[in-house]
C-alpha cells in the first residue's frame, strides 16, 4: 500500500519578467490501486505539475508539500524520487545520443533495485517488454530516443514503466501523438502496470479518447494551475459532451 | 628531396589559388619568420610554451626509444634521412616548426606495405624519454596500391617533438592511419601531416589526444586522382591548462574525390583550451566532390574554452555535396534529468552522456583494440574531474 499525497503545492518558473507562478495551490492524494486522470486546457499547468513531482531544476516549489508513504519527495534529488518508486513518462521524451537503450535499461533497473539484473533474464525481459508495446528488438541497440518518432518514444516510455515497476506513475499526455492502434498498445501497457497490484497511475491528458481504454476511478479538471472540480469516470464524459468551456469561464470569473 | 616534392606537384598540374585558407609552403627557413603570435595561423597557439621549436632552439634531440611491431609483410624500421620516399607526399612545410623539423630530422621512420598486401595493425610506439633538448622527428607511412592496412602510431612519455607525417597511397590503397597522443602531461608535440591520396584510395585519418601540454596537429591533404576518399575522425579530451589544436586542410584536388570530416572534444579545468579549424577547399578541377566537416565540443566544466572555425572555399559550381556543422555546448540538463528520473545517480548520468557523445565516433574507427582503450582514457579522464565529489 503506497500513498503520493500532494497538498498545496505552489511551483514558479523564472521568466524574463521574474518569478511566475504557474501551481496555485494543488491538493491530491493517489493511493496505490487507483487511477487518477487529470484533464485539462494546454498551459493549464498539467506539465509543471508532474516535472515539480519528479524534481525538474526549472520549477521552484514555492508553498505546500509531496510525499510518498510519509517521506518528503521534494527534498530528495531527481534520482532519489525514481528510486523511491516515481516514475514520469515524459510529454516530451529527450534523446540522448550514444547511449544504448539497452545500456539504459540496465542502468536504470540496477540503480532502482540497488543490484544488477541477472543478465540472462534480464535480457529475455527487455525484449518481452519492447514487443509489447510493439517496439522491434532492434531498438535496445538504439540511442535513447534518438530518431524514435513521436509515438516510438511514447511506447518506450511504457516499455520502461513496465521494465522499471514503480509505486507511482505519472503519465504526461502519453496518449498525444498517437494513432488509435498505438494508443491500444499504450493503454494496455498501463493496465497491465496498474493490475500488477500496489501500483498507482495520475494519468495526464487532454482528450478523453484514452479514457475509453484507461479506466480512471476519479478525474480531476485542472485549470489555470489549479483543481477545478473533481469527480468519478462520468466528469470525462461531461467533458467530453461540453469541452472546457464552462471551467475557463468559472476561472475567468 | 625538394626536387622530388616539387615534381610530384607540377605532376598534378594545379592551377594556383589565392586560397586565404593556407599559406604557401616552403623549404626555405627564411620564408618563415618567427611567428609573434598575431598571423592568423598561430593567433590561438600559445607560442611560450613551446619551448622555443617555433623560433630557434636547437631541435638535436634523440630522447625517443621506439617500439615496433610490424603486421606481416610490412617493413617498419628507422632509415635514413635520404630515403627516395622522403618528400613523395608533396608535403611542403606550412609553417616554421615544420620546415625547421625538416631541415633538422637525421632519420626517417617508414612504415612502408607492398602493393597489393592486406594485412593488420602495424604499432609503433614513440616514447619520449624527457631529454633536455627538442626533437625532429619524421615519418613517412607508403602503402602500396591496392593495398590494405593499419598503422597506429603511439606517442607517451615526455619529449618536445617537432614532427613532419608523410603519408602516401598508392591506387585503390586503404589506409587506416591513428596518431595517438597519451603524452606525459609536460610534453610539447607540433606535427604536420600530409595525406597524398591516390586515385580510388581510401584514408582513415585519425587522431586522438589526450595527454601533453601543448599538442599542435596541422593535417593536410590532397588527391593525386579522381575517386579518392578521406574520413578525418579526431577524439580530443583536454584537462586543466592543457592546449590541444587540430588544423585541418583537405585540398579537393581532383573530382569525385570525398572528404568526411568529424571531431569531437571534451574540455574540463581552468584553462583548458581546445582548437579546431578545419579548412576545405574545393579547386575548379574538382567537380562533383562531396565533403562534409563537423566539430563538436563539449565543454564540462566552467573555465574551459573551445575554439571551432570551419572554413569551406569552393571554386567550382559542380559539386555533389558540401556541408560543415560546429557546435559547442554544455552538459545538457534535459538529458540529465531524463537518466536522473529513472534512478541513475547524477555521477552515472554525467559518465553515460559523455561516453554517449564519444560513442558514435568511437565506433567508426572501427579498431576494436583501441574503441576499449579509448573507453577506459575516457574514463579516467572524467574520475578527474567531472565525477570528483560525485562517486
Ligand atoms: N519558462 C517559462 N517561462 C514562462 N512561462 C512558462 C515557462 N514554463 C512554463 N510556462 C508557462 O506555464 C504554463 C503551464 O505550462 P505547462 O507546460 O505546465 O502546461 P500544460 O498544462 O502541460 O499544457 P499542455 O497541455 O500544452 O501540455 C504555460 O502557460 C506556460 O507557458
Ligand atoms: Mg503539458
Amino acid at each position: 500500500m503506497s500513498k503520493l499525497e500532494i497538498i498545496d503545492l505552489h511551483v514558479s518558473v523564472e521568466t524574463e519578467d521574474g518569478p511566475k507562478e504557474i501551481l496555485k495551490g494543488v491538493t491530491l492524494t493517489i493511493n496505490s490501486g487507483e487511477t487518477h486522470a487529470i484533464m485539462g486546457p494546454n498551459g493549464s499547468g498539467k506539465s509543471t505539475l508532474a516535472y515539480s513531482i519528479a524534481g525538474h531544476p526549472r520549477y521552484a516549489v514555492t508553498g505546500g508539500s509531496v510525499t510518498l508513504d510519509g517521506e518528503d519527495v521534494l527534498a530528495m534529488s531527481v534520482d532519489e524520487r525514481a528510486r523511491a518508486g516515481l516514475f514520469l513518462a515524459m510529454q516530451y521524451p529527450v534523446e540522448v545520443p550514444g547511449v544504448s537503450v539497452s545500456n539504459f535499461l540496465r542502468t536504470a533497473k540496477t540503480a532502482i533495485d540497488g543490484e544488477a539484473p541477472k543478465l540472462r533474464t534480464w535480457v529475455k525481459e527487455v525484449n518481452a517488454a519492447l514487443e509489447d508495446l510493439d517496439l522491434d528488438t532492434t531498438f535496445a541497440q538504439r540511442s535513447v530516443n534518438e530518431g524514435f518518432s513521436g509515438g516510438e518514444k511514447k511506447r518506450h516510455e511504457i516499455a520502461q514503466l513496465e521494465l522499471l515497476a514503480p509505486k507511482m506513475a505519472i503519465l504526461d499526455e502519453t496518449d498525444s501523438g498517437l494513432d488509435i492502434d498505438a494508443l491500444k498498445t499504450v493503454s494496455d501497457g498501463v493496465n497491465r502496470f496498474a493490475e500488477g497490484g500496489e501500483k498507482g497511475v495520475l494519468l495526464i491528458t487532454h482528450y478523453t479518447r484514452i479514457l475509453r481504454y484507461i479506466k480512471p476511478d476519479f478525474v480531476h479538471v485542472f485549470v489555470d494551475g489549479k483543481i477545478a472540480e473533481e469527480g468519478g469516470p462520468e466528469l470525462a464524459d461531461q467533458l467530453e459532451a461540453e469541452g472546457y468551456e464552462r471551467f475557463l469561464k468559472a476561472a475567468a470569473v | 628531396m625538394t626536387v622530388t616534392a616539387e615534381s610530384v606537384s607540377n605532376a598534378l598540374e594545379l592551377d594556383k589559388v589565392e586560397s586565404h585558407l593556407h599559406p604557401e609552403g616552403s623549404f626555405d627557413l627564411a620564408d618563415h619568420a618567427v611567428p609573434t603570435g598575431r598571423e592568423e595561423v598561430w593567433r590561438f597557439t600559445p607560442l611560450k610554451r613551446l619551448h622555443g621549436i617555433h623560433a630557434d632552439a636547437p631541435l638535436d634531440g634523440d630522447g625517443f626509444t621506439v617500439d615496433v611491431v610490424a603486421a606481416d609483410g610490412v617493413r617498419a624500421e628507422t632509415v635514413g634521412a635520404d630515403h627516395e620516399l622522403r618528400g613523395r607526399s608533396g608535403l611542403i612545410p606550412r609553417d616554421r616548426v615544420s620546415a625547421r623539423a625538416w631541415a633538422a630530422a637525421r632519420n626517417v621512420f617508414l612504415v612502408d606495405v607492398p602493393a597489393e598486401l592486406e594485412t593488420g595493425a602495424t604499432n609503433v610506439t614513440f616514447t619520449g624519454t624527457g631529454g633536455e633538448s627538442a626533437v625532429a622527428g619524421h615519418v613517412v607511412v607508403r602503402v602500396g596500391a591496392h593495398a590494405k592496412a593499419t598503422v597506429v602510431l603511439t606517442f607517451v612519455g615526455s619529449a618536445t617533438l617537432a614532427e613532419n607525417v608523410e603519408i602516401i597511397l598508392g591506387d585503390g590503397a586503404h589506409l587506416t592511419l591513428v596518431t595517438l597522443q597519451d603524452w606525459d602531461d609536460d610534453a610539447v608535440h607540433h606535427a604536420t601531416h600530409h595525406a597524398l591520396v591516390g586515385r580510388d584510395a581510401d584514408l582513415k585519418h585519425v587522431a586522438v589526444s589526450f595527454g601533453g601540454d601543448v599538442v599542435r596537429h596541422d593535417t593536410s591533404t590532397e588527391y593525386a586522382g579522381p575517386g579518392g576518399s578521406v574520413n578525418m575522425l579526431g577524439l580530443y579530451f583536454a584537462d586543466a591548462g592543457q592546449h590541444i589544436e587540430h588544423r585541418l586542410f583537405v585540398d579537393h584536388t581532383a573530382p569525385k574525390t570525398k572528404s568526411h570530416v568529424v571531431y569531437k572534444g571534451a574540455l574540463q579545468g581552468d584553462g583548458a583550451h581546445t582548437v579546431w579549424i578545419g579548412n576545405v577547399l574545393i579547386r575548379k578541377v574538382a567537380e562533383g566532390i562531396e565533403t562534409y566537416e563537423e566539430n563538436r565540443n563539449l565543454v564540462l566544466t566552467d573555465g574551459a574554452r573551445a575554439d571551432s572555425v570551419p572554413n569551406l572555399e569552393i571554386e567550382t559550381g559542380e559539386i555533389a555535396g558540401a556541408g560543415h556543422a560546429s557546435a559547442t555546448g554544455r552538459f545538457d540538463d534535459e538529458q540529465l534529468f531524463y537518466l536522473r528520473s529513472r534512478g541513475i545517480s547524477e555521477a552515472e548520468a554525467r559518465r553515460l552522456v559523455v561516453h554517449g557523445f564519444f560513442t558514435d565516433l568511437i565506433r567508426q574507427i572501427e579498431l576494436p583494440e583501441l574503441e576499449e582503450k579509448l573507453a577506459a582514457t575516457v574514463e579516467a579522464e572524467l574520475a578527474k574531474n567531472v565525477l570528483k565529489g560525485l562517486i
